[in-house]
């Protein structure tokens, strides 16, 4: 387990079925993260990306199929629990209290923790986002978008996650500000978080992840090394737009 | 094409508490144009939006349209004088189908273009087939994916038949597939004769449909010209850009 063996994922999804009052919008996911992958999950609007994660967090109730977190059954716990057993979602949007302090903000994302690190683990989250150090007693929502982002990463990694989910990081955001977010990413993934992307950007998330899911209508229809991903002609025509 | 100036801005500023978000800013938008306004997160792209459709009264500057200072009208009287808009955030009346959303837009539009309730409804087909929506028209809002969301967001804005569209990162979102057909949209209005004005952080976009590119940053106009040569400019670059994506644009 502790060098991510490749017997036991970090996260196991089986068959998993999900959707809101209308029907299903998810029909039989299968999806695997090893510990301390980078993982994208790619598809249209409206093919069940944030679906996924809002059901991997326990937003959204599952309606058949498992999720395995750490060797434990997660399907349907609690999202604090979920929290808890170290997987945290960075939501489309942000969602920050925008009136709230950045400070604030921050700390709530280490809500369910009573250990003594969480000084420590601001610290570090500062060192990702030095933008943010002079700015913790600011409304959050008089930040530009590009630092709410920042804020809403480091909120997730608060909570010290084993995997950090993103919706959507680049969403709205001016191209450099994509650019340092995507090497914060992969600081974070080198220091040991397992990380799942979804992107709208499919070029940004074949070019940072290990490994991506193409999700089509709420099924799995491909999946492999982004970097051949990158190269398969329908994923090329139907999603680059090449 | 100076002579053409739909919109002219002569030292717009606008402040939030000690902060300029915008800073002196002038331009033109010439009738026909596709004018792209990039520039990084907080540069005051979407004020600037604000004060020309009437949202925000400039401090300091004027904004004339056709000739007549529109600086401080009311948003509703911007609107009727044929200046239509789209908002980030896309708000459709939720208990509403597709149709009726697009309604409301010509119930309420510019001067030529307020109509009955019959006639609405006629304008909001013709306008839903401009924007791709014409076979989702009685669909509830709520059933709409993103993409669609955002087309209805640009219909009822068509729908009050503008004769500029202040286009409001309509493409935020989407994937480059999407994209694609978000341009095809757009130049479809475009086609109809309306002047476009567009704020997208995608560079697609940008190169795509544009016609010129105005750079804002720190609330001043930064570069302005035509987007392949804006886009190469090493100041953009540094602000805005950044190294990886300039050389992406290159390859």
């Amino acid at each position: 387990m502790q060098n991510g063996s490749k017997a036991e994922p970090l996260l196991q999804v089986r068959g998993l079925t999900a959707g809101f009052g209308a029907g299903p919008v998810l029909f039989g996911i299968d999806l695997e993260i090893g510990q301390g992958e980078l993982i994208a999950i790619v598809g249209a609007n409206g093919a069940g990306k944030s679906t996924t994660l809002g059901t991997l967090s326990g937003l959204v109730a599952a309606t058949s199929g498992s999720v395995t977190f750490s060797g434990r059954d997660v399907t349907n716990a609690r999202p604090e629990a979920i929290v808890k057993a170290g997987i945290a979602h960075v939501p489309q949007g942000r969602r920050l209290f925008g009136t709230v302090s950045v400070e604030k903000n921050l700390r709530l994302g280490a809500y369910v923790r009573r250990d003594r690190e969480i000084d420590a683990d601001l610290a570090r989250v500062l060192d990702y986002f030095p933008a943010l150090k002079d700015k913790l007693t600011r409304e959050a929502g008089t930040l530009s978008g590009g630092e709410q982002q920042m804020v809403a990463v480091g909120r997730g990694l608060m909570a010290k996650p084993k995997l950090l989910m993103v919706d959507e990081l680049s969403l709205g955001l001016a191209p450099k500000v994509v650019d340092r977010l995507i090497d914060v990413m992969k600081e974070i993934n080198a220091a040991g978080t397992a990380l799942l992307l979804v992107e709208q950007d499919v070029l940004v998330a074949l070019d940072v992840a290990d490994r991506a899911y193409v999700l089509e209508n709420g099924r799995i229809v491909l999946s492999g090394k982004a970097s051949e991903l990158k190269d398969d002609p329908g994923v090329r025509k139907a999603y680059l737009g090449l | 094409m100076e002579a053409a100036a739909l919109l002219e801005l002569k030292g717009v500023t606008k402040r939030f508490g000690g902060v300029a978000a915008l800073n002196g800013v002038s331009a033109t938008v010439a009738k026909g144009e596709i004018l792209g306004v990039i520039g990084p997160n907080g540069a005051g792209k979407t004020t600037l939006l604000n004060c020309v459709s009437g949202v925000y009264k400039p401090d300091a500057g004027d904004i004339k349209w056709q000739g007549q200072s529109i600086t401080g009208l009311a948003p509703h009287r911007v609107a009727r004088l044929g200046i239509g808009r789209t908002f980030q955030i896309v708000k459709p009346f939720g208990s509403m189908s597709v149709r009726e959303n697009a309604a409301v837009g010509a119930l309420f539009g510019s001067g030529e273009a307020r109509r009955g309730p019959k006639e609405a409804f006629k304008d909001a087909d013709r306008v839903l087939e401009v924007v791709g929506l014409r076979a989702k028209a009685d669909l509830p809002v709520t059933s709409l994916t993103i993409p669609d969301r955002k087309r209805l967001e640009v219909a009822r804005a068509v729908a009050t038949q503008p004769k500029l569209l202040l286009l409001d990162e309509v493409m935020a979102g989407l994937n480059s597939v999407e994209v694609d057909e978000a341009l095809d949209m757009v130049r479809a209005v475009h086609a109809t004769g309306v002047t476009v004005v567009l704020i997208e952080h995608v560079m697609r976009v940008i190169v795509g449909v544009c016609t010129r590119a105005i750079v804002l940053d720190f609330g001043q106009v930064l570069a302005e010209g035509e987007p392949e040569v804006v886009l190469r400019d090493e100041r953009v670059i540094q602000a805005y850009l950044g190294e990886r994506y300039a050389k992406r644009l290159k390859g």
